[in-house]
């Protein structure tokens, strides 16, 4: 069958039944692009509500007959994802990223706005099946919010007046490719450069000079680097990087993996965005060079859901390097040496910036985080030796073959060497990506970026840690203030309640479910905190945030439920009167407010006298007139 | 040579190789308190009630590798109510009403909350829809009591390979379904022969006609609390008494 797709999907909807015949016709060319493999599942899925919109349950069981899984593991990991729909969703789909910057930029009126122009209910698709508006975690626009998602394509910079124009061109149903230009227009605000973003090297160049190096010479500049890892964690890459390279393979597609983590999922982070959008080189450098390094053949890059827009040029970077002899077989003329990339996409799902996570949704399953040992080093992509690595961690590898390890040592500090990419954004006047050697303090960032009146600043984003006015001092390093990057500025008008409550939702909408204390944990501080921000709040609900922190801290599976109750730790005890200023007592109080629990009953009998409300004086009915 | 030893609750434990911590102690006849291990399939750590402390570090007893020397902690009171918590929250998250369920007395979540002296479920109830479905002939699946320890899924993907459970949806969502693109039981391969049919820790996979044969009362728990049988079993077996 060669007809169009689009007209082909109108005969096979009708009425929102799927018609098996065509359906399989739809699905085939998606399944046979991916290889019908099952460790292509996530991107077959995504690929499949490209073509349908959503994925209905007869096309669970189509694709689940297509790649030989059973259907319900095919359910499962479809039910896993945000950006993946089980049920229709609007023609376009509107999604508000919902971090507390975009939220400080007005994004929460804007949403109100947008489903007010078009009549519909926040999380609900429109009645014509036209339009759907909800919200999603932080986008990575932090620098130029509030910014949304439509049809999964960034949009920036909203305000009143775009969202008017939105609302006309969604009821118009105007093409997306015909909306203005200049909404989708995505800066890369770089606004201080050192040692990394001031390279400009043609492509190739740093892995010409790593295999001129040779692979133990390569692992020995690293060394005398000493790069830690730019995700977070700070562990220290040649030692991933040198256990890989000695891990045994197994079995029968025995190789090693690189793999290249682009998930930038923690809210208040976009320095990978930038780094992918224009200096893609040096990332793809990095990943050839960690390949020919350790032994891999094949690397792989994990681009969360959010910068899918990014995978065109990405892609046609690869084309292109393919062509110029950077990848394949015989790279830079080498016989023996070959090495390949592929992009896989996400779904809308934080957890898998997790490495572990990350791998089994590489492998198109859930993803959710492994238990370690063993770690990636020794079994990580299908059970082989990978390196997993941050995006700025590979270009760092690349400026290090570039200028050797003793250069990039001689940058940032002893235990933190090298520069570190911040994303700041919050109330500043010059908000964007700086580069810093390690070392710098907070209150030195907070002069150049234009912050004159903050109170607070978030480190390393939710999971990181608060700074009050007093620790303006500390340093960004390793030793001190570890960050994978984020840096939102509060000014003095911010309530850092509201703050605390935003990222307490943020995890419980991201725990991925696995352990009891994250799973059921983060929901319970969320709605513990939506008690004090509702005026029902107590002494209480304060004690309880604080005994479920233990416990998460101490027993969840991954990083993600024992960092959960950070920023809430940090601002009860920085910021208390922001809590304590809600709380209707220090006793107890009910979870519910009694009276108007009596609403609905006093609106069926038509009362609303004094007796059918409680907590006032109680009255005989009849004896009091 | 010397066997390795770990250094349980101040005592020492000789463990063979590759046993985790949770089958040293079994072994010895101590109960750590667990809802999603069994002796029978591959641990998953997922539910932390099994979580100790191993060289000041908490750690999942079930997953976690023995070794030699390695200091842990189990029956603390700090620990004991970390795994009280975890309970309670499972309490909360479901719908559980033990004075009408069929498993009342045999159910591993109530067995462990009396064994832990979990008063009452302490937080605020979620109060899930969770509908059952009673479109199987032989089997009642009520999914308002199933704490997401996987067992089903596990048996009957590793032993009766027929992979009729799985779980979708994520974080508080997450939740229990069927091989099946109605969603029903009735639908899949299902059998009440299954491994899958008899290893619920809670009362989800109920066999249908078969009622309170046995009254609450005199079910295995309320003969003897959880973790007993284990211990009884070691003592009788270091005395040599037939158990």
């Amino acid at each position: 069958m060669d007809c169009d797709p689009r007209s082909l999907l109108e005969t096979v909807v009708t009425e929102g039944c799927f018609e098996a015949m065509g359906l399989a016709a739809l699905l085939q060319p998606v399944v046979d692009r991916h290889r019908r493999d099952p460790r292509q599942l996530l991107q077959i899925l995504r690929a499949a509500q490209e073509v349908l919109g959503y994925l209905p349950a007869v096309a669970l069981t189509a694709i689940a007959d297509a790649v030989d899984l059973p259907r319900a593991r095919v359910e499962g990991v479809a039910g896993f994802y945000s950006f993946l729909h089980l049920t229709p969703v609007g023609r376009y789909r509107v999604l508000f990223s919902d971090n507390i910057t975009d939220r400080m930029l007005g994004s929460g009126e804007l949403l109100d706005r947008l489903c007010n122009k078009l009549w519909i209910e926040r999380g609900k698709v429109s009645e014509d099946g036209l339009v759907s508006v909800d919200t999603t975690s932080c986008t990575g626009m932090g620098d130029q919010g509030p910014a949304l998602l439509v049809n999964g394509r960034p949009m920036t910079r909203m305000s009143a007046e775009r969202i008017d124009w939105i609302s006309e061109l969604i009821r118009g149903q105007a093409a997306l490719d015909d909306w203005p230009r200049e909404f989708f227009v995505v800066d890369d605000n770089i606004q201080r450069r050192d040692a990394l973003l001031t390279t400009r090297w043609p492509a190739g160049e740093a892995l010409r000079t790593a295999l001129a190096r040779g692979r133990s010479a390569m692992l020995a500049e690293m060394q005398r680097a000493n790069l830690r890892g730019r995700g977070g964690a700070g562990f220290t890459t040649h030692i991933k990087w040198e256990s890989a390279r000695r891990a045994t393979t197994r079995g029968e597609r025995a190789t090693r993996y690189v793999v290249c983590n682009a998930d930038e999922g923690e809210p208040g982070t976009f320095k990978d965005r930038v780094l992918l959008a224009s200096y893609a080189d040096l990332v793809f450098d990095g990943m050839t060079i960690a390949g020919f390094t350790i032994g891999a053949e094949q690397g792989l890059l994990y681009l969360r859901g959010e910068y899918a827009w990014l995978l065109p040029a990405l892609d046609e970077n690869l084309v292109r390097r393919r062509r110029d002899g950077l990848l394949g077989g015989q790279i830079c003329g080498q016989a023996d040496l070959s090495f390949d990339i592929e992009i896989h996409v996400g779904a809308g799902a934080y957890v898998c910036g997790e490495e572990t996570a990350l791998l089994e949704s590489l492998e198109g399953k859930r993803g959710v985080p492994r238990i370690r040992p063993p770690f990636p080093v020794h079994a990580g992509y299908l059970g082989q030796p990978t390196v997993v690595n941050n995006v700025e961690t590979l270009c760092k590898a690349a400026l290090i073959a570039l200028r050797g390890g003793d250069w990039f040592a001689g940058l940032g500090t002893k235990q933190s060497t090298g520069t570190k990419l911040l994303s700041i954004s919050g109330d500043v006047e010059r908000p964007g990506v700086y580069e810093y050697p390690f070392g710098v303090s907070v209150s030195q960032v907070l002069s150049d970026c234009g912050a004159d009146n903050a109170q607070a600043v978030q480190v390393g984003g939710p999971s990181g840690a608060c700074l009050a006015m007093h620790e303006f001092m500390r340093r960004i390093a390793f030793e001190d203030v570890p960050t994978a990057g984020a840096f939102m500025v509060f000014g003095a008008q911010r309530d850092m309640f509201e703050v605390a409550r935003n990222f307490s939702h943020f995890f419980a909408h991201e725990s991925c479910g696995f352990c009891t204390p994250c799973r059921v944990g983060t929901s319970l501080v969320a709605n513990c905190m939506d008690k004090i921000a509702n005026g029902h709040g107590s002494q209480y609900e304060i004690n309880e945030i604080f005994r479920i922190h233990r416990l998460l801290h101490a027993a969840s599976h991954c990083g993600l439920g024992q960092s959960a109750c950070n920023p809430l730790l940090d601002t009860l005890t920085k910021f208390r009167p922001a809590y304590e200023r809600r709380l209707r007592s220090l006793d107890f109080e009910p979870a519910f407010d009694l009276d108007q629990a009596l609403a609905g009953a006093r609106q069926m009998t038509g009362r609303d006298d004094p007796a059918a409300h409680f907590g006032q004086p109680a009255r005989m009915p009849g004896g009091e007139r | 040579m010397r066997q390795p030893n770990i250094l349980f609750d101040g005592l020492p434990l000789p463990f063979a190789d590759g046993q985790t911590i949770m089958e040293a102690a079994t072994a010895a006849g101590i109960f750590i308190p667990h809802l999603c291990h069994h002796p029978d399939f591959k641990p998953q750590g997922s539910c932390k009630l099994c979580t100790v402390k191993a060289n000041g570090r908490h750690v999942s007893a079930c997953t976690m590798p023995a070794k030699d020397g390695m200091e842990v902690e189990n029956n603390s009171p700090d620990l004991n109510d970390k795994r009280r918590t975890m309970l309670q929250m499972l309490f909360v998250e479901g719908n559980h009403f033990c004075p009408s369920c069929e498993k009342s007395g045999n159910c591993m979540l109530q067995a462990l909350a009396y064994e832990l002296e979990m008063l009452t479920p302490h937080f605020p109830h979620f109060y899930p829809d969770r509908p059952v479905d009673a479109s199987h002939p032989q089997v009642l699946l009520d999914f308002n009591r199933c704490i997401l320890c996987e067992l089903c899924v596990r048996a009957s993907r590793d032993v009766d390979d027929k992979n009729v459970f799985a779980l979708s949806g994520r974080g508080i969502r997450k939740h229990l379904i069927v091989n099946a693109e109605s969603g029903r039981l009735a639908d899949t391969s299902f059998s009440l022969g299954d491994k899958a049919a008899h290893v619920c820790p809670v009362g989800v996979i109920i066999e249908k006609g078969r009622g309170f044969a046995l009254p609450i009362g005199r079910r295995r728990y309320d003969i003897q609390p959880i973790g007993m049988e284990l211990e009884r079993a070691a003592r009788c077996r270091g005395s040599g008494e037939a158990i």
